[in-house]
C-alpha cells in the first residue's frame, strides 16, 4: 500500500529526514517511535503533503501512485488521512459543515453520490457517540475553544467519518488523560481492517498498550535505526532512547 | 529645491511674516558660520516656511491640534547669552543624580560648564551641533536634514531655517556605551529682553554598526513660564545597532513643546523608546520610524499624564518598506482636569514588506468630566503575509477590578489610585534604566498617592 | 453578452440587459433637467423647490478627495439623470400593467413579483432604473397601517410625512453626493410603520440598473413610530457594461421611542471585469437617527459588488438607552475598491454601539475601513465595541483601517480592536488534508471569517450572501 524509498526531506535548508525506507502493507499497523526532534512528525506531514517541507531525494509510492506529486486534497481523496498533532481552529465554520464538505468532496472524487444533510447528520451522530463527544460539538466552529483532548477526539471523529485507507496518527496520544486515550484507541481499533493500514507516530509506548502494532520502528536523527515487533516498544519504554542510540552506534 | 526668491517671500502670511526680520538678523550673524550647504539649507527651509506657514486643522495630521497660540505669539529667538543659572539648579532639574555623561543645553544652546563628558568617551563624537557645523561639516552634511525633511510641516521648516545648536552624538562601529548618555534641555524666558523665547534644538544621533547606546533626553524648565521649544531630532541606526531611547518631557505648565523625531533603521537594528509627557500646555510629538532594511525592530512606548488645560498630541508613524520588520507600540494616557489628549498612530506596510509583524495599542483613562481623548490608530497594509493588529480604548477604571479591591477592604479613592497607578506603570515598567524607572515610579506614586490623602476632587464615587 | 461573460469567467450572473422601451431624457444636468424630472413625476411644488435648493448647493460643492479610492474624473454632464420604462411612466395601477419583460427580469433575478410566485413573508418594492415598477403585498400591509410604497407615490399621497421628515437625517447639503441625489433623485422606497406595529412582513427593495449611461439616484426614507419594528432588505444588481455608471443613493432612517429598524443590504452591483473595466461607482449616504429613548437601528451590509464603494451607514444615538449596530462584510477582488465603515454618534445617555467589520481583499482589491465613534459631553455611560478584521488574499491586495475615536465623557467606554492577516496556511492545509479543494477551502474559511456578520442577516439573505462571497472570490486563488 505504502512504499517509502530513500526519502530525504528538508525544511528551510535543514535536512530532517535522511533516507527513510519503509513498507506498509494492507491490514498492517506500524508504529514509528523516536525521541523529540528525530523527524517522526516530519514524516507524517510529508506524507500528507504539508507545503513547508521539501523532498530532496527519494520517492513514495501509494497504491501504485507517485504520492509526492499529488496535491494534499488529492491524497486525502485517495484515502490518506492525517490526525494532526496540533489541529487548527477554523472560526465561523461549524464542525458538521466542515466534515460534510470534506466527505462530499471525497465522495464526488470517487464518483459516489453526495450525502444529503439528513443522512450525514445520522452518520455523524453515530460516530460522535463512538468517540464520546457531545452532539453540541457538531455545531461549534471547528476546534475553536476545544480543549486539547477534545481536539484529538475530533480528529478521530473525522477519521471515522471519512474512513481513510491509510490513517497517519501524529502524536495523537500526547496530552491525553487515560480516559481520552482509551476513546482514541478504540476509535482507531474500530477502523482497523484487512484493507486498511495505520501508521502511528508516537513518543511513548502507552498508546500501544491499547493499539497493538504489527511493527515498531525507531527513528533517530532522520533515520530508522531499529525495527521490530511490539516487544521493541516495551524495550524502549524500559531502557529509553539512549539505549537505541548506543546499540545503533555499536 | 525651493530657493528663496522674492516671489515666495511675497506670499508670506501675516504669521510667518513676523519671522522675516528674525531670519534676516540671524543670517547676518549666526548664519555666517558654517559651510555653504548649511546656509543654503537654512534659506530653502525658511523659504518653505514662509510659503507653507504653520499647519492648520484642515490638514488631516493636525485635525485635533490647533497651533494657533504658537502662531500668534511674538517669539523672541533664544540667544546664547545665557540667563544666570547655577550648577545646583541644573543638578536639581536632571532626572537622575548619577554622574552620567551629559550634555546640557539652555534654550537650545550647549553649555559646557554644566556638561560632563568623561575621557573614556574621547573616541566618540559627542558634542554640540554648533561646533560640528564648523569643525565636522562634512560628517554633519551626510546626515543633517537628510531624514527629517524641512518640508514636512511648518515646524520642521522653521527649525531647519534656524539650525544653530543641539546635541550631536556619533557612536562609531562596534562601541558599547555601558552607561546612559544624558541630554538635558533647560528652557527659560527669564532675563530675556522681549518676553517669550523660542528655542529650537536640532539633534543628531548616529549609532554605528553593531554599536549599543542608551540616551536619556529630558526637557525641563526653571520657572513656570511661557516659551516654546521646537525640537527636531534625527536618529540613525546602522546595521545591527541598538539604541535605548528615553524622552522625558517636563516642560513648564505654560510652555509650548513641538517635537519631530525621525528614526532611520538599517538591517537588524533595534530601537526601543519610551516617551513620557508630563508638562507643557500645548504639546505635539511626532515620532516617525523607518524600518528601512530587513529585520529591523522597534518598540515604542509612551505615557502621557495630563491635567488642567493641557493638550498633548502624540503622532507615531511606522514605515515598513522591507520584509521581516517588527514594530510594537504601547501608548497610554491618564487624562484629568480639562485636558485633551490625542493619539494618532499609523502602521504603513509596503508591498515588499512580507512577514511584517506590527502591533499597536493605545489606551486612555479619563478621570474628569471635562477631559477629552481623541484617538486614531491606523493600519495601511499593502503586503499579504503579515500580522498586524491595533487596539484602542478610552474609558474608566475597570469596575470589576475596583470592586475586587474594595471587597478586600480598600477604600474607593485608594482603590482608584492603585488602579490608575497600575495602568500607568505598565509603560513605566518597560524602561530599562533602573534609576529612571524608579524616578518615574516615585512620580506616579506621588500623583496618585497624593490624591487619596488630599481632595480627590474628580473622584466622586461612581 | 457572451463575450462579456467570457471575460469575467461567468462570475456575474446578473449582467444581462432587459430590452424595454424607455423614456429617457437627454444627458447632462441643469435646472431645466431638474424641473423636467419633477414634472415627469408630477411632484408638488415643495419637492421641486427642495430639489433646486439642493442643486444650487451642489454647484458650490466639490467631490470629496479624502477617501482612499482612485478613479478617473466623473463627468456629471455626460450622464443621463432619468430613465424609465415607457410602459410604466404613468405608474402602473397593478401588476397586469407592468411590462412582461420587466416581470421576467425580476424573476430571473430571483425576485418574482407576480402573486402566485411571490416570496412568502417578504414585501418587495422593485425599482427599475429611475422608477418603482411594482410593490407587492401592499394590501396586507395596509391592513396594519404600514405604508410601503415608492418614494414618488409617497410624495403625492403623503406629502405631510415627506415634508416633516425628508432631509432631517441627511440634509440636502450634507455632502457632495447627497446634494446631487437630493437634486435629481428619481425614486426609491418609503416606509412608515405606525405606532406599536410590528411589521408582519420583511420589507424589501430590489434595485436594478438597466439603461446604459444612466445614473441611479434613489432615495429611501423609513420612519418607525413609537414601539414599532421593521426589518428592511435591499438588493442591487446591474448589467455588465464597459463604462462606469454612477449610483448615488441616500437612505434616511428615523426611529422613535422604543422602535427598532433593521436594515440589511446585499450589494451586488456589477463590479467591473477582472481588469477593472466598467462597474458601478456606488457612492451612498446612509444614516439613521435614534430619536426616541430605547430605540434601535441596526445596519447589516454585505458589499461584494461595485467597482468602487463609498458608504458609511451611520447612527446618531440621540435618545437615551439607544442602540446602534453596524455589521459589515466588504469584499474587493480584481480591481475593486471599497472605502466603507460607519459613524456612531453618542448623544443620549447609556447609548450602546457595536461595530463589526470584516474586510476581504483579493487580487488588486483595495479595502478600507473608515469609522468614527464620537461620544459627546452629555452622553453619560456611552459604550462602544468595535472590531475590524481584514483578510488579505494575494500580495497585490491592500487593507487599511482608519478608525477615529473622539471621547468627551469620562463615563464612556470605547474599545477598538483590529487585525490584518492572510488566510493561515495551516488552516488551508488542514482543509485540504480532509480532501477539500483549495478554492473551496478559501471560500469556507472566508465564510467562517464573516460568520458574525452573516448571522445578523435574515435567513434567505444569509444563504445568498454566503454564495455570493464564494462566487466573488473566484479566480482569487492559485
Amino acid at each position: 500500500m505504502l512504499e517509502i524509498r530513500h526519502l530525504h526531506v528538508s525544511i528551510e535548508g535543514n535536512e530532517i529526514l535522511k533516507g527513510i525506507d519503509l513498507t506498509v502493507r494492507k491490514g498492517e499497523v506500524h508504529a514509528i517511535m523516536g525521541p523529540n526532534g528525530s523527524g517522526k512528525s516530519t514524516l507524517a506531514r510529508v506524507l500528507a503533503g504539508h507545503p513547508s517541507y521539501q523532498v530532496t531525494q527519494g520517492e513514495v509510492r501509494y497504491q501504485d501512485k507517485d504520492l509526492l506529486t499529488l496535491a494534499p486534497e488529492v491524497r486525502a481523496r485517495e484515502g490518506v488521512f492525517q490526525a494532526f498533532q496540533y489541529p487548527v481552529e477554523i472560526p465561523g465554520v461549524s464542525n458538521a459543515y466542515f466534515l460534510k464538505a470534506a466527505l462530499n468532496e471525497q465522495r464526488a472524487f470517487r464518483g459516489q453520490e453526495e450525502l444529503d444533510a439528513v443522512d450525514f447528520l445520522e452518520t455523524l451522530k453515530q460516530k460522535m457517540k463512538l468517540v464520546e463527544m457531545d452532539s453540541s460539538f457538531a455545531n461549534r466552529p471547528v476546534n475553536e475553544g476545544f480543549s486539547g483532548g477534545e481536539k484529538k477526539r475530533n480528529e478521530i471523529l473525522q477519521m471515522l467519518v471519512l474512513e481513510p485507507k491509510l490513517a497517519i496518527l501524529d502524536e495523537t496520544d500526547s496530552g491525553l488523560d487515560i480516559d481520552a486515550l482509551k476513546v482514541v484507541a478504540s476509535g482507531v481499533n474500530r477502523l482497523r481492517s484487512p484493507d486498511r493500514a495505520i501508521l502511528i507516530v508516537t513518543h511513548y509506548q502507552r498508546l500501544l498498550n491499547y493499539i497493538t502494532p504489527d511493527f515498531v520502528h525507531v527513528l533517530v536523527d532522520g533515520r530508522i535505526v531499529l525495527s521490530g515487533d511490539k516487544q521493541l516498544a516495551f524495550q524502549l519504554e524500559e531502557k529509553g532512547y539512549e539505549w537505541v542510540r548506543e546499540s545503533a552506534a555499536s | 529645491m525651493v530657493t528663496m526668491n522674492p516671489e515666495i517671500l511675497d506670499k508670506k502670511t501675516k504669521e510667518t511674516g513676523k519671522y522675516v526680520p528674525l531670519f534676516e538678523a540671524f543670517e547676518k550673524t549666526e548664519g555666517k558660520r558654517g559651510a555653504a550647504w548649511i546656509r543654503k539649507l537654512r534659506q530653502n527651509a525658511f523659504a518653505h516656511f514662509c510659503h507653507s506657514g504653520f499647519p492648520t486643522q484642515r490638514e488631516e495630521d493636525w485635525r485635533y491640534t490647533s497651533v494657533g497660540p504658537i502662531e500668534r505669539t511674538p517669539f523672541h529667538l533664544a540667544s546664547e547669552t545665557l540667563p544666570h543659572i547655577t550648577v545646583q539648579a541644573v543638578e536639581r532639574l536632571r532626572p537622575c543624580t548619577l554622574n552620567w555623561n551629559r550634555l546640557v543645553f539652555v534654550n537650545g544652546f550647549f553649555c559646557r560648564e554644566f556638561s560632563h563628558v568623561s575621557d573614556a568617551f574621547e573616541d566618540l563624537n559627542i558634542g554640540s551641533v554648533r561646533e560640528a557645523i564648523v569643525s565636522k561639516s562634512n560628517q554633519l552634511a551626510s546626515y543633517l536634514a537628510q531624514y527629517v525633511r524641512y518640508d514636512q510641516n511648518g515646524f520642521t521648516a522653521l527649525n531647519t531655517a534656524f539650525i544653530q545648536d543641539g546635541a550631536f552624538v556619533y557612536v562609531p562601529e562596534g562601541k558599547v556605551l555601558e552607561r546612559p548618555l544624558e541630554l538635558v534641555f533647560i528652557s527659560t524666558s527669564r532675563e530675556t529682553v522681549s518676553g517669550t523665547v523660542l528655542a529650537q534644538p536640532r539633534n543628531l544621533i548616529v549609532v554605528g554598526p553593531s554599536s549599543r547606546a542608551t540616551i536619556v533626553e529630558s526637557y525641563v524648565s526653571i520657572d513656570q513660564e511661557t516659551y516654546c521649544n521646537n525640537v527636531v531630532t534625527e536618529i540613525i541606526l546602522e546595521e545591527s545597532a541598538s539604541l535605548e531611547y528615553l524622552r522625558l518631557q517636563k516642560e513648564s505648565g505654560r510652555a509650548y513643546h513641538v517635537s519631530t523625531t525621525k528614526v532611520n533603521q538599517a538591517k537588524d537594528s533595534v530601537f526601543s523608546s519610551t516617551c513620557v509627557d508630563l508638562g507643557g500646555i500645548l504639546v505635539r510629538n511626532d515620532l516617525h520610524v523607518d524600518l528601512q532594511e530587513e529585520g529591523a525592530k522597534c518598540f515604542l512606548n509612551g505615557l502621557y499624564l495630563t491635567s488642567n488645560e493641557q493638550h498633548v498630541d502624540n503622532h507615531t508613524l511606522i514605515n515598513h518598506p522591507r520584509p521581516k520588520g517588527t514594530s510594537q507600540q504601547l501608548y497610554k494616557g491618564i487624562l484629568d482636569g480639562r485636558s485633551t489628549a490625542v493619539f494618532s498612530g499609523k502602521i504603513f506596510v509596503h508591498q515588499d514588506a512580507q512577514k511584517t509583524d506590527a502591533h499597536q495599542t493605545n489606551k486612555n483613562l479619563l478621570l474628569s468630566e471635562e477631559a477629552t481623548a481623541d484617538t486614531k490608530p491606523q493600519l495601511e497594509i499593502y503586503a499579504d503575509d503579515v500580522k498586524c493588529t491595533h487596539g484602542a480604548a478610552v474609558g474608566q477604571l475597570d469596575k470589576d477590578s475596583l470592586f475586587y479591591l474594595k471587597s478586600r477592604g480598600i477604600g474607593e479613592n485608594e482603590a482608584r489610585n492603585i488602579l490608575s497607578y497600575a495602568f500607568a506603570n505598565e509603560v513605566a515598567q518597560r524602561i530599562k534604566i533602573p534609576s529612571i524607572r524608579a524616578q518615574l515610579n516615585d512620580l506616579l506614586t506621588e500623583r496618585y498617592g497624593h490624591r487619596s490623602a488630599g481632595e480627590g476632587v474628580h473622584h466622586g464615587s461612581a | 453578452m457572451n463575450e462579456a461573460k467570457a471575460l469575467i469567467g461567468g462570475e456575474y450572473k446578473y449582467g444581462f440587459v432587459t430590452d424595454v422601451d424607455s423614456d429617457t431624457i437627454p444627458r447632462g444636468l441643469n435646472e431645466d433637467v431638474i424641473r423636467l424630472i419633477s414634472k415627469k413625476k408630477k411632484e408638488p411644488k415643495f419637492m421641486l423647490d427642495w430639489r433646486l435648493k439642493a442643486y444650487h448647493r451642489w454647484l458650490k460643492m466639490s467631490e470629496p478627495e479624502w477617501q482612499n479610492v482612485v478613479h478617473p474624473p466623473i463627468d456629471y454632464q455626460d450622464m443621463i439623470y432619468y430613465s424609465a420604462p415607457k410602459s410604466i411612466t404613468d405608474a402602473p395601477k397593478n401588476l397586469d400593467e407592468v411590462d412582461q419583460e420587466i416581470l421576467k427580469t425580476y424573476e430571473k433575478l430571483g425576485i418574482p413579483l407576480v402573486e402566485q410566485k411571490r416570496l412568502a413573508g417578504v414585501a418587495v418594492d422593485a425599482i427599475f432604473d429611475s422608477v418603482s415598477v411594482a410593490t407587492t403585498f401592499k394590501d396586507t400591509l395596509k391592513k396594519v397601517g404600514v405604508i410601503f410604497c415608492s418614494f414618488s407615490e409617497a410624495v403625492r399621497n403623503h406629502p405631510d410625512l415627506i415634508i416633516k421628515y425628508l432631509g432631517t437625517v441627511v440634509p440636502y447639503g450634507d455632502n457632495f453626493f447627497a446634494a446631487l441625489n437630493s437634486a435629481v433623485f428619481s425614486d426609491g422606497s418609503f416606509c412608515y410603520i405606525p405606532r406599536g406595529v410590528r411589521c408582519p412582513l420583511e420589507l424589501s427593495t430590489y434595485f436594478r440598473i438597466n439603461s446604459a449611461e444612466t445614473g441611479q439616484f434613489e432615495r429611501t426614507l423609513i420612519i418607525a413610530e413609537e414601539g414599532s419594528y421593521v426589518s428592511y432588505l435591499e438588493g442591487c444588481t446591474a448589467p455588465i457594461r464597459d463604462k462606469n455608471q454612477l449610483h448615488a443613493a441616500v437612505v434616511e432612517l428615523i426611529a422613535m421611542k422604543d422602535s427598532e429598524i433593521k436594515y440589511s443590504t446585499v450589494q451586488n452591483w456589477y463590479a467591473g471585469d477582472s481588469h477593472g473595466k466598467g462597474g458601478i461607482y456606488n457612492f451612498v449616504t446612509k444614516r439613521g437617527k435614534c430619536i426616541g429613548d430605547r430605540s434601535k437601528i441596526s445596519w447589516t451590509q454585505v458589499e461584494t459588488g461595485s467597482a468602487i464603494t463609498w458608504k458609511y451607514p451611520s447612527v446618531i444615538l440621540q435618545g437615551d438607552d439607544t442602540i446602534g449596530e453596524f455589521y459589515s462584510v466588504a469584499l474587493t477582488n480584481h480591481y475593486q475598491q471599497a472605502d466603507t465603515g460607519t459613524k456612531m454618534i453618542h448623544m443620549g445617555k447609556n447609548a450602546r454601539s457595536t461595530i463589526i467589520s470584516k474586510g476581504i481583499s483579493a487580487g488588486h482589491g483595495r479595502n478600507t475601513y473608515r469609522g468614527l465613534v464620537k461620544v459627546q459631553p452629555n452622553a453619560q455611560g456611552a459604550k462602544n465595541y468595535t472590531q475590524c478584521d481584514s483578510l488579505l488574499i494575494g500580495d497585490r491586495s491592500s487593507a487599511n483601517t482608519f478608525p477615529y475615536i473622539e471621547v468627551k465623557n469620562k463615563t464612556a467606554s470605547v474599545e477598538h480592536e483590529a487585525s490584518t492577516s492572510k488566510i493561515s496556511e495551516d488552516q488551508l492545509f488542514y482543509c485540504q488534508q480532509r480532501g477539500i479543494s483549495e478554492e473551496n477551502a478559501v471560500s469556507m474559511i472566508v465564510n467562517g471569517f464573516c460568520k458574525e456578520v452573516f448571522k445578523n442577516l435574515p435567513m434567505e439573505f444569509a444563504v445568498e450572501a454566503a454564495k455570493l462571497l464564494g462566487v466573488s472570490l473566484e479566480g482569487s486563488v492559485g
